[in-house]
């Protein structure tokens, strides 16, 4: 489920691709035909991927799409067809709308901090960069640890009996209540996907920084005074096209991939504790056993992903100068 | 406009064995055009790098103008720097290239504007201004490195190898615009290079390192006419000249046993230098053997051997070479050294270089 959209466009766009190669191979250029003397090879080497995309993407994204419009029965007895039922409940459901909104809000914050974590980071790094592997290592190794793990850990620090960050925040007058308190969770979850996607942004950003020709540097260094500005004028806009292609991966990242965390943190809590649209997806269908509702949103969550995947390339990628 | 005064300014690396550049002293004029030249690891780009801040001073003094720069940052030196590989902006365009520095002084809009429409102007720029860098050629960019430098009317022009980048013929003519460039701005410049030809035709003085010490600095026709050591004669002039191991005998320089003409100077061994343009093909003289020539058109190099150790002559005639010959020089154009520390040693009856024009 998690980065779907964009293996699916990718996928997609090559296997059109080499459907029509092998087209226009076989008409008007006999030379090429040749190796296609036996027509079905190509598809032989073809089917683990198409098999993949089948099995993977597809065959559960029609299964997505068709139970969204069927109201199912709870114990497998058989489905009603509702048309949009599923569709408008969940549009117009109040508890949906609250989510979708702590989403936006959840995923705009995690993705600033960590963008602007793992940059200052790198920025730091890049400037000590000889002889600070040691540095460089503690970042990245975070990056190792599996995000259920991450949640476990985090879940551990804040814990409400044993956790530090409890502790600490009950030092400073603070009654941390992370799984009761709305805020308090919140606050733990985003601390807890920032910190996980840090060291992934990090790793990027320092190597977009190291390939910032040392002549470029030396010559904003003769232009301009203030460090502030050349790393303004000169060093952030040849950061951008990784900046870009971190900003999809992280908002992607925040949709989806904190999935593992959210779980962790929520699981078996009682109280009303914020969620993204991805887990409520699960939580309906798998604890609530509204498959088609789920599979509403589902739907609605694939659309809105390809549509901030569009808007991302469309109008901020002419911004982002290459090479 | 400023001179620009290096004290015994020496650069140890962090991790380095030695010093990459040691004891240098140069005293530069306002205006003056330096070019500091020597083969690869030298300590060229250490030592010009040093006086634009780029790297630390490890010992003694850089002036620019009254000012010691030791302590200041690159952009408070006031100087401009163009590098081998431009170092362009590559996310703005030329007239933002150039404008860059001066909008970070301060400077207002309409002085900016004028100073880069100036610079575009004798650089021929003006069609280009709105491109970015990717969207010109080499030579165009190393245009916008020259405006970029031009714009800041800095105290001294610092050049690192900025035509190395480029194609034989373009070179040449960049070569002769950046000359007539700093003739009419009158900047003190201090120019890198490996190409002694550039390094011959751009300089008011030349300074040459080895090692990272001066091996001599000098007018260039007069470092070209009394070379200060082996190291500089091999080095300067196109083809080297010729070393080889010779003797003085009765007051005259032996080669292979054949008298080359007389020389002040008491019996011994001597490296005798021989400039290929200054030996000629004559019926009689010392016998060469002819190993292959090369062929240019107005002229030819004939590499040969006498008595085992090569030289090259360059020969303007018509006539096929080829076997035994003889060679014969002008006595007064003998170059002698010291076989054992390499220093020039000086020729009596060595004519003085005329005063250069
Ligand atoms: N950052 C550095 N750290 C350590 N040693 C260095 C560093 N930069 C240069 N050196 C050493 O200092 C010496 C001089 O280097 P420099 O770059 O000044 O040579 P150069 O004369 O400019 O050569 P080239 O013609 O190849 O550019 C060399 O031996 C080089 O290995
Ligand atoms: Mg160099």
């Amino acid at each position: 489920m998690t980065d779907t959209s964009l293996r699916t466009a990718a996928s997609h766009r090559s296997l059109l691709d080499r459907l029509r190669a092998w087209h226009s191979a076989e008409t008007p250029n006999p030379a090429k035909r040749v190796q296609f003397d036996a027509p079905l090879t190509p598809w032989l080497f073809l089917l683990p991927q198409l098999a993949v995309v089948v099995v993977f993407f597809y065959w559960p994204s029609v299964q997505a799409v068709t139970s969204s419009f069927y109201l199912e029965d709870p114990f497998g007895f058989g489905a009603t067809f509702v048309g949009t039922d599923n569709y408008a409940d969940a549009l117009q459901s109040s508890q949906y709308a609250s989510t979708a909104l702590f989403t936006a809000f959840f995923c705009l914050v995690v993705t600033a901090l960590s963008l602007g974590l793992g940059l200052l980071l790198a920025v730091k790094a890049d400037k000590v960069i000889r002889g600070a592997s040691s540095y460089k290592t503690l970042l990245i190794s975070v990056y190792a640890i599996a995000p259920p793990v991450a949640g476990l850990i985090g879940m551990m620090i804040f814990d409400l009996h044993i956790g530090p960050l409890t502790d600490l925040a009950a030092f400073f007058g603070y009654d941390l209540q992370v799984g009761i308190n709305y805020w308090d969770t919140a606050i733990a979850l985003i601390t807890i996907s920032v910190w996980k996607q840090i060291p992934y942004n990090f790793i990027f950003f320092l190597s977009g920084l190291q390939s910032v020709p040392v002549s470029v540097r030396e010559a904003a260094l003769i232009d301009a005074r203030s460090g502030w500005r050349r790393f303004r004028d000169v060093t952030l806009p040849l950061l951008a096209p990784t900046a870009f292609f971190l900003l999809v991966i992280n908002i992607t990242y925040a949709m989806f991939d904190t999935f593992p965390i959210i779980d962790v943190v929520v699981k078996d809590k009682p109280a009303n504790n914020p969620i993204t649209l991805v887990y409520k997806v699960y939580l309906d269908g798998f604890k609530g056993n509204d498959i088609g509702g789920s599979s509403a949103q589902s739907v609605i969550l694939m659309v809105v992903v390809a549509a901030l995947t569009v808007l991302q390339f469309r109008f901020l990628e002419r911004r982002v100068h290459y090479g | 406009m400023a001179n620009l005064t290096l004290k015994n300014v020496g650069k140890t690396y962090a991790g380095g064995a030695q010093a990459a550049v040691s004891g240098v002293n140069i005293d530069i004029a306002d205006g003056e055009f330096i070019v500091l030249v020597g083969p690869s690891g030298c300590g060229k780009s250490t030592l010009l790098r040093m006086v634009a801040g780029l790297e630390t001073i490890s010992e003694g003094e850089i002036h620019i103008g009254d000012r010691l720069v030791n302590q200041l940052d690159p952009a408070e030196r006031d100087i401009a720097m163009v590098f081998q590989n431009y170092a362009l902006y590559p996310h703005m365009t030329v007239r933002d290239n150039m404008a860059y520095g001066l909008k970070n002084r301060g400077e207002s809009k309409a002085v900016i504007a004028e100073r880069v429409a100036e610079a575009a102007r004798m650089l021929e720029l003006g069609p280009y201004l709105d491109r970015k860098p990717r969207a010109l050629s080499g030579g165009q960019r190393q245009r916008v490195a020259m405006g970029r430098a031009i714009v800041r009317q800095p105290a001294a022009f610092l050049f690192d190898e900025p035509l190395s980048n480029l194609d034989a013929k373009l070179r040449v003519s960049m070569r002769m615009e950046i000359r007539k460039l700093q003739k009419r701005l009158g900047t003190t410049s201090l120019y890198v290079t490996h190409d002694q030809l550039e390094a011959m035709t751009l300089a008011d003085r030349l300074v040459v390192l080895n090692g990272g010490r001066i091996e001599q600095i000098g007018a260039p026709l007069d470092i070209y006419r009394r070379p200060a050591s082996t190291f500089v004669a091999s080095f300067i002039g196109a083809p080297a000249m010729s070393l080889l191991d010779a003797v003085v005998t009765d007051g005259a320089v032996m080669l292979d046993g054949h008298p080359l003409g007389p020389v002040g100077r008491a019996a011994g061994p001597v490296t005798l230098g021989l400039r290929a343009e200054d030996l000629r093909l004559a019926p009689a003289g010392v016998p060469m053997v002819v190993e292959h020539v090369e062929e240019l058109g107005a002229q030819r190099i004939v590499h040969g051997s006498i008595g085992g150790q090569s030289l090259a002559v360059i020969d303007t005639g018509d006539q096929r070479v080829s076997g035994a010959v003889h060679v014969a020089i002008d006595p007064a154009r003998l170059h002698l050294f010291d076989t054992a520390t390499g220093r020039r040693l000086e020729n009596a009856h060595q004519r003085q270089p005329e005063a250069v024009l």
